[in-house]
This record gives C-alpha cells, sequence and structure tokens, in this order.
C-alpha cells in the first residue's frame, strides 16, 4: 500500500515522463541525513493521495545521467511532473503539513 | 479529533531530537515517566548533516552522525518513550499543565516540559543566496558534495563545521577556497592543521562575502577585504555555508528567558529556566561548547532535573500518577529542591 517504487535512468522515461497521473520523483541518496528525514513522510503522503498523485524515488548515485539532465545539484530535491514537464521543484526536507501544503495542487 | 494521548496529562513532554532531546529521552523513559517526545521535522538534529563523529566516547573507530542518532533514537524507544515525528507549533508554558500544540493542530498537556530544539544554520544574507539554494548554494555538504566532482568550490566560515565541510569536500572538488572573515579560524587546532595541511584547500583570509552570482547555477561570489575594503570575484560552482547557528528559540520567546544572543538562560549550572516545570539543555542553552556529548550530557541533566521536580510536585513516589492533577504545589519549593540536587 502506498510504497514508493524506485526509478531509474532506465524506466524513467515510462515510469514518470508517460505517466497518465503526475509524479513526484523523490532525488535521493544513500548518505544524505536529510533524505531519510524526508523519506517516510513521502511514503505517507503516497498512503494517503497515491490515487492523485504517484510518487518515485532516484538514486542519483546509481542513476546520475538522470540527475544531471534535470541539473539536481542538492537533495534532498523533490519534483512533480505532469505531461513529462516539470511543474513544481522542492528542494530540502520539510515537515509533512509544509509538503502537504506545498502539493496542495496536486494532491488538493 | 482526539486520542488517548491528548486527554492524558503527562509526565513530560520532550520538544527536539539531537542528543540532548533523545538523551532526555532515554533518562526519563528509564524513570517510567513515559515521556512524549516531538521529534520533528529535523529529528536527529545537527548531527544528521555530519559525515564521520570521530570525539563521541565509546566510538573508538568513529561514528557516522545519522548512525549515532539512529542509535540514540532506538535507545530511546527501547525504555518506552512515545516517538513523535511531528513539529511543535506553539506553546502555554506557564502553570502547573503545560500545553503543546502540534503542526497538525493537536494539543498535548503535560506537567513538565523539556526543551532541546537545537540551533539552526545560519545564512549569510546576500544577494543571490536564496534565489540560488538548491542550485549551487548549499548549507549540506555530505548531501550536495556529490555533485561537485572536479569543480571550484568555496566554503564559507572559520569554524569546526567549515573545516570539517572542506576537508570532506575535496574528495569530491578540483579546488576548495575557504572563505574567512578574519585572518585566523576560530576551528579547534586539530581540525584546522587537516584543513592547512590539504593541498586542495586554498584560504581566502579577511574576506566577507558580498554577493552570490548565478542564473541557474552559481557561477561565482563577490568577495570584500574586511580590512581594505576591496572587492573581488572568486569563480565557483558550489557555494557551501557553515557560518554558526542561530537557537531556536521562536517557540518559547515570550515566555521563557532568553539572552542576548537568544539562548535560553538556566539557572546556574542546572537545566531551570525561569518558568517552573520547564527545562532546557543542548544547543538551546550552549553557546560555548557545542558538542554532541555536552549537549547529551545536559540532556541527562534536564531528565534529572525533570524527574526532581515531578516527585517533589507530586510527592511520595507515583511514579506515573494518572490524569488527576493534583493541587498545584508551591512552585517555587519545588524548583529550588530540583535546583538543589
Amino acid at each position: 500500500m502506498g510504497a514508493v517504487a524506485q526509478t531509474t535512468d532506465a524506466t524513467f522515461e515510462q515510469d514518470v515522463l508517460k505517466s497518465e497521473v503526475p509524479v513526484l520523483v523523490d532525488f535521493w541518496a544513500e548518505w544524505c541525513g536529510p533524505c531519510r528525514k524526508v523519506a517516510p513522510i513521502l511514503e505517507e503522503i503516497a498512503a494517503e493521495h497515491g490515487d492523485k498523485l504517484k510518487i518515485v524515488k532516484l538514486d542519483i548515485e546509481a542513476n546520475q545521467k538522470t540527475a544531471a539532465q534535470y541539473g539536481i545539484v542538492s537533495i534532498p530535491t523533490m519534483n512533480v511532473y505532469s505531461g513529462g514537464e516539470v511543474v513544481k521543484s522542492i528542494t530540502g526536507a520539510r515537515p509533512k503539513p509544509m509538503m502537504l501544503k506545498e502539493l496542495a495542487d496536486f494532491i488538493g | 479529533m482526539s486520542s488517548p494521548a491528548q486527554d492524558q496529562i503527562h509526565n513530560v513532554i520532550i520538544i527536539g531530537s539531537g542528543p540532548a532531546g533523545y538523551t532526555a529521552a532515554v533518562y526519563t523513559a528509564r524513570a517510567q515517566l513515559a515521556p512524549l517526545v516531538f521529534e520533528g521535522t529535523s529529528f536527529g538534529g545537527a548531527l544528521m548533516t555530519t559525515t564521520e563523529v570521530e570525539n563521541y566516547p565509546g566510538f573508538k573507530d568513529g561514528i557516522m552522525g545519522p548512525e549515532l542518532m539512529d542509535q540514540m533514537r532506538e535507545q530511546a524507544l527501547r525504555f518506552g518513550a512515545d516517538l513523535q515525528m511531528e513539529d511543535v507549533e506553539a506553546v502555554d508554558l506557564t502553570g502547573p499543565v503545560k500545553t503543546v500544540t502540534t503542526g497538525a493542530g493537536d494539543t498535548f498537556r503535560a506537567r513538565s516540559v523539556i526543551l532541546a530544539m537545537g540551533a539552526a544554520a545560519r545564512y549569510l544574507g546576500v544577494p543571490g543566496e536564496q534565489e540560488l539554494l538548491g542550485r549551487g548554494v548549499s548549507a549540506c555538504a555530505t548531501c550536495d558534495g556529490f555533485f561537485f566532482k572536479d569543480q571550484d568550490i568555496a566554503v564559507i566560515g572559520g569554524g569546526d563545521s567549515a573545516m570539517e565541510e572542506a576537508t570532506f569536500l575535496t574528495r569530491f572538488a578540483r579546488s576548495v577556497t575557504l572563505v574567512h572573515r578574519r585572518d585566523q579560524l576560530r576551528a579547534s587546532k586539530i581540525m584546522a592543521e587537516r584543513a592547512e595541511a590539504d593541498h586542495k584547500i586554498r584560504f581566502a583570509w579577511n574576506s566577507a562575502v558580498t554577493a552570490i552570482h548565478g542564473d541557474a547555477k552559481v557561477t561565482g561570489v563577490t568577495l570584500r577585504d574586511t580590512v581594505t575594503g576591496a572587492e573581488r570575484e572568486v569563480a565557483a560552482t558550489g557555494i557551501f555555508i557553515a557560518i554558526g547557528h542561530d537557537p531556536r528559540n521562536e517557540l518559547v520567546q515570550g515566555q521563557v528567558t532568553l539572552d542576548e544572543g537568544g539562548y535560553v538562560v538556566c539557572r546556574d549550572r542546572s537545566t531551570l529556566t525561569n518558568l517552573p516545570g520547564v527545562f532546557a539543555c543542548g544547543d538551546l542553552v550552549d553557546h560555548t561548547y557545542r558538542q554532541a556529548i555536552t549537549a547529551a550530557g545536559s540532556g541527562c541533566a534536564a531528565a534529572l532535573d525533570a524527574e526532581r521536580y515531578l516527585a517533589t510536585r507530586h510527592s511520595a513516589g507515583a511514579p506515573n500518577p494518572a490524569a488527576a492533577v493534583t493541587a498545584p504545589a508551591d512552585e517555587a519549593t519545588a524548583q529550588e529542591a530540583a535546583a538543589s540536587r
């Protein structure tokens, strides 16, 4: 339920760009403390709003091509893609209420 | 919406989750005070963005900051602390029963509160800084260093965190310029010597950042010589800011006495604040030492002070007095008793 799946360089187009619903991509890495903070919050949001907003995570160390393509130089960065375009970008961990507010357009 | 945790009057609520907050949680939980802990977004505190902690006693080979915090958290859980990953939005600390309201709007009550909110990283406040956050301006070297392989980086600051970040970033960077306002470092000798010995690190002394440049990404900074006033440009694609911290006192302003730096004032060597039943510890109080071990130590002291306070007010032993509120005892007396441990 609401599990946040992994996406990769190979599957990004299919998982994200061609998705019917908006997709939040969590750009993260194992060594990043703030990424650990935001991960459980994203799991909760995925469980609660998974029907409207799909949430996936992309390990930037294993998938540098996609991270570079979107100019990621800071993590966690959470980009929302709709119709193949970035429509929202959030950098840095936030508390859940603030995340919900930032994502209101998509899960409202 | 009301839950058992909201109906109950808790013995102690702990706000914060760095070494101070978790240590207070371990001690109060072991004392069977069933602490309710609001860990907040910054759970794990400042150590979550560090790399290796080499000076925490008991770990002879060092331990990663986040790993140390995980351990402390698990230790608090093991003794039954109720950990909530929520942010606290408001507190009312006056009176014998304190209230704590979360960001979700839920209110919790307790006879005592331990404040352990820590300190937040300071920003420069120069043009370009906020606009370029996440686009080359970073406050977390361990998170973002990876993106600056073979690039030129500037680290701003002269203390231990700046030295740690600069040294860490040499793993990735082609060069690291350490920008410091003065002509000597504030950092401890071991950290300074490590940075000075590193051939990838150069120093820009007597230099203050006046602007950060870049459009889609950072391209460089303007430095002003603090002695001559002359300005110069330094090219860099990454700017890491490590210029210190400010105590996170927003919640308690106007209730708890603060000093001119914004730190909570405690009585003598205790953790007692000006309000009975309110204790403070960690970086929220400490403008001198600011170490993981001193924060943990003061979290322990706050737990013992709170335990003493509760025991004095709710005499004779019931370790977990149920919801009934006893008549307010003489608060001054209870505070004195706690102070004289």
